[in-house]
């Protein structure tokens, strides 16, 4: 059998470009070296933001895929019906708040850059914050209301993406790592090699998160894709006591950073089921998932900072993922130059959970020579903020 | 699984006589003997669900039944979120089970 599109990485990003290029028609078939959601999709918080994004192409596409998530949760409900679990969509908004003066003006200068570029951004002030979040802190020095932000189950996302897209007859084939290239004589990409055999398509789609530079590597190309670890702590289920995503305004300078070092800042949320999800962290460790003591009870204390009900919470457990960094921190979704036959949909560091729906979308009619809704010029391999990775050498 | 205390007198261990204690679980009495889990009593007595999930409203009760996955959190004497299978039952609990609906949501 030829596919049309094999896409490697079960993971959200994979399972939303199988959903949006099967519904077209295409054969598709996914391959993964472990399980649906057996990586970074299931190691995250499910984020869906603006908020965090400044003006340019990660917004952009943050924005189209904020568009795309309510009718999909709909659709998704309605096709996969009661007897698959709810992907606990919540259009919650978010709450960004500084504690220190020093941090509301930076906090206020990027909502100022934000509002010019689309984003629902209200400065309020601390009687409307704590309106907003009864249990915050009172020394609120800025608050930033984001309504626009929502979240979802990010597992049960994935697993309800793939199930969809498997009802539009992709093939799934889980526990099958590639093991190297396929190619016809042209040179062209035509397939990989597995340990059950060969697989053979037009096109190779790489959507492997973090591990997505492994993958390459494997069909002979170098795509600088690195992991940024992050962790997050658990409480047990309490009363929802936290309404909105809630986050002090350092995350954004976290993300944004190309330190490698440890950066964390508060990040806080209650989940459907009650639990309390405390994030974040950054750091560059590889692929070194031990945990971290320190990085936790710095998270911890952070959390506290905004609620200081949480000193009296009990944390049930913690946990951690790989994030997808790119150098100039933006998503590849394109084919590549130097392989053809050869695609990527990944790189979305910490925002691969939200920016999945537009990210198929842009492949889907990137793949039927269509045109995308938003530029995809930005999202590009050969874009010239990655060309100095790309040269054979560089760390 | 079938919640079953071991006749006194066929226990091997040959422990010293029982003694019988009563809760109560939302106000029905529910009857054990000393030394049980609130969550032995609870489920000896055939209930099984201990709450429901704030999200879609279904039931939730005894799953590990070692600590770790906080299903059968209950209120016990008014203080709430205590894990039924951690805590020892002492005569006179009064056990109340717990709902927390969503914000907003309808599941109450």
């Amino acid at each position: 059998m030829t596919n049309d599109v094999i896409i490697v990485g079960a993971g959200i990003i994979g399972a939303a470009c199988a959903r949006a290029l099967a519904s077209a028609g295409l054969a598709v078939t996914v391959i993964d070296r472990g399980t649906t959601a057996g990586g970074t999709s299931s190691a995250c918080e499910g984020n869906l933001l603006v908020s965090d994004k400044g003006p340019g192409p990660e917004l952009v596409l943050a924005q189209y895929a904020a568009t795309l998530w309510p009718d999909a949760v709909a659709a998704l409900g309605e096709q996969l019906g009661d007897g698959f679990p709810s992907v606990e969509f919540d259009p919650k908004g978010a709450l960004v708040v500084a504690t220190t003066t020093a941090g509301a003006s930076r906090l206020l200068d990027f909502v100022a850059t934000q509002c010019g570029a689309g984003v629902d951004a209200r400065v309020i002030d601390a009687r409307q914050a704590l309106r907003l979040e009864p249990d915050l802190t009172p020394g609120i020095e800025a608050a930033v209301h984001y309504p626009q932000d929502a979240q979802v189950h990010p597992s049960i996302a994935t697993q309800a993406l793939m199930a969809s897209a498997r009802l539009h007859g992709t093939r799934l084939l889980e526990n099958t790592p590639v093991l190297g290239p396929l190619f016809d004589r042209a040179g062209s990409l035509v397939g990989v090699t597995t340990p059950g055999g060969e697989l053979r398509a037009r096109r190779v789609l790489v959507a492997a998160g973090p591990w997505s530079g492994q993958v390459a590597g494997l069909l002979g190309v170098r795509l600088p894709v690195r992991p940024r670890r992050g962790e997050l702590l658990v409480t047990t289920r309490m009363r929802h006591r936290i309404l909105h995503k809630v986050y002090d305004g350092d995350y954004v300078g976290a993300v944004g950073s190309d330190d490698g070092g440890l950066q964390t800042s508060a990040v806080v949320e209650s989940t459907a089921s009650g639990t309390v999800l405390i994030g974040s962290s950054r750091q560059h460790v590889g692929f070194e998932a031990r945990l971290r003591v320190g990085v936790l009870g710095e998270i911890a204390a952070k959390a506290m900072r905004l609620f200081p009900f949480l000193a009296g919470a009990a944390v049930m457990r913690s946990y951690g993922g790989f994030r997808p960094y790119m150098p100039d921190h933006l998503p590849v979704i394109s084919d590549d130059p130097r392989m053809p036959g050869l695609w990527y949909a990944t790189g979305h560091e910490g925002a691969g959970i939200g920016l999945s729906l537009a990210t198929a979308e842009v492949i889907r009619d990137l793949m039927q020579g269509r045109a995308t809704r938003i530029d995809a010029a930005p999202y590009s391999l050969a874009r010239a903020s990655l060309a100095p990775h790309l040269q054979v050498g560089r760390p | 699984m079938t919640a079953r205390l071991l006749p006194f007198c066929a226990d091997p261990v040959r422990p010293a006589p029982p003694t019988p204690i009563t809760i109560t679980v939302d106000g029905a009495a529910a009857s054990g003997v000393a030394g049980q889990s609130l969550a032995g009593v609870i489920l000896a007595s055939g209930a099984l669900g201990l709450r429901r999930t704030s999200a879609s409203g279904r039931a939730r009760g005894v799953l590990c039944g070692i600590g770790i996955c906080y299903d059968c959190v209950v209120e016990v004497n008014g203080q709430r979120d205590v894990r039924a299978c951690q805590r020892r039952a002492v005569d006179g609990d009064v056990i109340t089970t717990q709902h927390d609906p969503l914000p907003g949501g309808d599941t109450g």
